[in-house]
């Protein structure tokens, strides 16, 4: 039985971070913190070419310089084909990636590493590399690579996964819901947008960087700043064509993932290099490389057309999604899935729906997982198409959400239509207080007093708009978690898990689980992630998985444990007693609080006691157990997003005024991880919207490779930001709680988007909102 | 190779250093590891260290150019196994997620602390605004910098 909420001890309260002091003291926690004698370092040479085939490429040169260990090609390098999307097995990303390739498909896709002495003799001997390319035909665009005759992007005959190659189709989705055609026909008011996002990126203060070295019995050992221990182990042992065990990722502390760590990208080249040469071989990527080689975000362009009756009630939703994949599948298929099915759920009052689109191949830089995954892409045409509705009908765009949105107790036909690379599950919302959000949010921020004012103040404008939206908790019957917990003889528990704390606090909520169920406070709980050697598997974190799915786990394996506890507990506590009075104590009213096993009648035993007398006394055990956690249904966090912006008619520029948001996720483990969670996820939002964009030169570079071009918000460009979390119990979760990272993400876009449409009458379909774009739009207007 | 010395953390030492080699690398090089990488140009402040009183990014220091000076880092704030009143107020107010921008933070912060005891949130905002985090969205942080300061005063009291 679970407990009540009002009945925890440790779940709802802020504790500190079981990582923080080594964080806050600058401790060695990271990968590249830890030196070893005789660490190769690598470069790796890039592709100056968005297109080319390697007609030959000398490394004598290269090779023959003193400190130069090895250089790695397409030539001596396993040819398998995989796929760098760090996703569970069987990936549904395509197969379409060499560790080095005899073509190149985008600027900056690699062609050799050097590993050498140190990083100089390793950028010099870069350059005495001689490469000759045959220069092919690019595509540069989606509409490029659509065209008729369009260049084809991977035409090799090894590559599987992809839907049409032939075409530069990686994936393609098309289910139906109802009868939308009748749907359309049947409603009152239609409106249709189209909104296109841009090259974004994730950029983690951390770079991707692993140290891979030959443990003392030859295996290699990976450590690595990934979300993914488990999938490095899996795809590298694959790419490298050596057997899993031969292998150990340690996940050390994470500086930053957002996804683009849930990608294998460095493992199998520093491994390879390790195997080959038996040294230590340490990649760090320099800032121009993440942006250049990393992931990006999936650049889309997104169609939506509603259908409502007067009343606004939704009749018939249409979505229809074009994705630029770059020159590599990774993700392809799954973010364009999440681009309907975490979207459209939420107005379940459509019965009539229709989602449709295409991932596509181009020779630009490559998009992967990204926070927020296809629902941030797919979020903005719907919110911005709602706000039209809205106006059309003449109903406050609050009450439109009102009137359609999913509430506790209802389904969707998506759920089961549109899972996340295949078809989904059937779920009913089990808790859902997105009224209560919307209601918060609204008063908040004054909504109702400030929506459609135009208040002017010189050239400035103010302006607020809002918009709301629903998540999951990971991937249902296919994501999966496991932990292990085991006790010790002063009454502390190790707790082993697979999923990995890349900064979210994960180790940490995930404590204070374990010890909400063993009644212990958090500083009982030793909590170790992650490491394929000596946790439990776990997916890693992503789709938004680790509370739900591993916090499950976590429950589990407690639950199990605190049974072996009650277990020792009732014979210690009944040998004390008179054989008379009882034979046995109760196990049912045995509970275990304050470190304490206690009988409703006073006595105790102490958790301590407990184990001694597991481990030495009496039929001697370990007290511990291993449990997983796979989870049948996805129940999304809820959120309702409202901000106030001013507008400078006669410059452009866009300042936000206050920006509210409240969200229901389920019991809060900790509120001030959980408000992080929302702050970060907004603040890297309202970049998304306003400010970041990699600008592709003519012929597909990166021109603004750098954090000072491209413009990521600083503590000065931070608005005011109000979060409420809203209470709610989420019953199939851990102690009621459902997710919180990613679902801030998918805000700020047609938020602001609403809100500058509300101060200026325009809208704007394309992001980032600049001033340059901003200015345009009034001037479009005013001619 | 140039024969510098610096005063780390109170503990005078001398380095041999390349011409072109950067505070940064050669902190990290001696085990300075709080001190850390993420742009290499200045634009993100995960490597600040006070160098000298002021906060820097280390990154874009010749160390060369440091020679002769007194360098502190987030090693030299913890005192005897007690956290620093800035590293204690980072930790509290939930201002840490992947940790990996704090030791630059709390340098800043450091610097700011130092010359403005009492600093309002704009100041805080403007002192700090070299540094980068994608964490965070920084409501935390500026009121961890606020929690430091009275923190601070209160010691000083």
């Amino acid at each position: 039985m679970d407990k009540q909420k009002t009945d925890f001890a440790t779940v709802g309260k802020s504790e500190l971070k079981v990582d923080g002091r080594g964080l806050v003291t600058g401790k060695p926690m990271f990968t590249a913190d830890i030196d070893l004698p005789g660490t190769l370092h690598v470069k790796i040479l890039r592709s100056p070419h968005a297109h080319a085939r390697i007609v030959s490429i000398d490394t004598s040169a290269a090779e023959a310089m003193p400190g130069v260990a090895l250089v790695l090609t397409h030539k001596n390098t396993p040819s398998t084909r995989y796929t760098t999307a760090g996703q569970g097995y069987p990936e549904p990303s395509p197969y379409d990636t060499r560790m080095f390739d005899t073509v190149v498909r985008f600027v900056g896709d690699r062609v050799a590493a050097v590993a050498a002495d140190n990083p100089e003799i390793a950028g010099a001997a870069l350059k005495a590399i001689v490469v000759t390319y045959e220069k092919l035909p690019a595509v540069l665009s989606i509409d490029e690579s659509q065209a008729e005759n369009a260049p084809v992007v991977h035409d090799e005959d090894d590559s599987t996964g992809i839907y049409d190659a032939k075409r530069n189709i990686v994936a393609n989705i098309d289910i139906l819901a109802g009868d939308v055609e009748r749907g359309f026909a049947e409603s009152d008011v239609i409106v249709e947008t189209t909104c296109e996002t841009q090259y974004a990126q994730h950029t983690p203060i951390e770079p991707h960087v692993v140290l891979s070295y030959l443990a003392p019995d030859d295996r290699l050992v990976l450590r690595t700043s990934t979300q993914v221990p488990f999938h490095v182990r899996r795809i590298v042992a694959y790419a490298l064509g050596i057997p899993v065990r031969q292998i150990r990722v340690i996940k050390p502390r994470v500086g930053g993932g957002f996804g683009t760590k849930q990608e294998i990208l460095l493992e199998g080249i520093a491994g390879l290099i390790t195997l080959r040469t038996r040294r230590p071989t340490l990649i760090e990527l320099t800032r121009e490389e993440e942006f250049v080689s990393s992931r990006t975000r999936h650049p889309m362009r997104v169609r939506v057309k509603l259908g409502a009756k007067k009343d606004g009630m939704l009749n018939a939703l249409e979505m229809e999604g074009i994705s630029n994949t770059g020159a590599y599948g990774s993700h392809g298929l799954t973010v364009l899935s999440n681009t309907g099915s975490k979207t459209l759920p939420l107005y379940n009052k459509a019965q009539n729906v229709h989602f449709y689109g295409k991932a596509v191949y181009t020779n630009l830089p490559v998009p992967g997982a990204y926070r927020g995954y296809g629902a941030t892409q797919g979020y903005f045409p719907l919110e911005t198409a709602m706000d039209e509705l809205a106006e059309k009908l003449n109903i406050d765009p609050v009450d439109l959400r009102r009137i359609n949105h999913i509430r506790a107790g209802e389904t969707s036909p998506i759920f089961v239509k549109l899972g996340e690379g295949r078809e989904g599950v059937e779920q009913i919302i089990d808790s859902c207080e997105l009224e209560k959000c919307i209601d918060i949010a609204a008063q908040r921020s004054g909504w109702a007093e400030k929506h459609g004012k135009k208040t002017r103040d010189g050239s400035w404008v103010h302006g607020v708009g809002m918009s709301v939206h629903m998540q999951g908790s990971g991937i249902p019957e296919i994501d999966m978690g496991a932990a292990t917990i085991k006790m010790n003889e002063d009454g502390s528990f190790n707790l082993l898990i697979g999923a990995t704390d890349l900064g979210t606090g994960s180790d940490t909520i995930l404590g204070q689980i374990a010890a909400e169920v063993l009644g212990v406070p958090l500083d009982k709980i030793i909590v170790y992630s992650s490491d394929t050697d000596m946790t439990p598997f776990d997916v890693g974190a992503y789709a938004s998985s680790t509370t739900y799915v591993s916090g499950t786990a976590v429950k589990r394996a407690a639950e199990k444990v605190r049974e072996q506890i009650i277990d020792v507990a009732s014979e210690m506590l009944a040998s004390g007693m008179l054989a008379s009075r009882m034979l046995q104590v109760d196990r049912s009213r045995l509970i275990i609080t304050d470190k304490q096993v206690r009988t409703p009648d006073g006595k105790s035993v102490t958790l301590a006691k407990v184990c001694q007398q597991a481990m030495y006394i009496k039929d001697q055990f370990q007290i511990g157990a291993t449990a997983s956690g796979l989870m049948h249904q996805s129940p999304p966090p809820f959120m309702a997003s409202f901000a106030e912006i001013a507008v400078d008619t006669e410059t452009g520029e866009l300042k936000i005024l206050n920006y509210v948001v409240a969200a229901d996720c389920g019991t809060v483990i900790n509120p001030k991880m959980a408000e992080g969670q929302v702050e970060g996820a907004i603040a890297n939002g309202i970049g998304y919207a306003l400010t970041e964009e990699m600008q592709l030169s003519p012929t597909g570079g990166v021109r603004n490779p750098n954090l000072f071009d491209y413009k990521i918000l600083g503590m000065l460009d931070m608005p005011p930001l109000d979060v409420v979390l809203v209470d709610s119990y989420e019953p199939t979760g851990p102690l009621g709680a459902k997710s919180i990272a990613e679902i801030g993400i998918n805000a700020p876009i047609p938020t602001l988007a609403n809100a500058i449409y509300d101060a200026i009458g325009v809208r704007l379909t394309k992001t980032p909102f600049t001033p340059e774009k901003i200015l345009a739009a009034l001037q479009a207007k005013n001619t | 190779m140039i024969d510098i010395t610096l005063t780390i953390n109170g503990e005078k030492r001398r380095f041999s250093v390349g011409a072109g080699e950067t505070l940064l690398e050669l902190l990290r090089r001696e085990g300075y590891k709080s001190v850390k990488k993420g742009c290499e140009s200045g634009d993100c402040g995960a490597c600040t260290v006070v160098l000298n009183g002021r906060a820097v990014t280390s990154c874009i220091v010749f160390a060369a150019k440091a020679d002769g000076g007194t360098v502190l880092t987030a090693e030299g704030l913890e005192s005897g196994g007690v956290l620093h009143p800035i590293q204690k107020a980072f930790l509290e107010e939930g201002a840490v997620q992947c940790g990996y921008c704090t030791p630059g933070m709390e340098m800043a912060t450091y610097d700011l602390l130092s010359h403005n005891p009492d600093p309002s949130a704009i100041e805080i905002k403007e002192a700090l605004s070299g540094n980068l985090c994608r964490c965070t969205g920084y409501v935390k942080q500026v009121k961890a910098v606020k929690t430091a300061a009275k923190k601070i005063a209160g010691e000083a009291k």
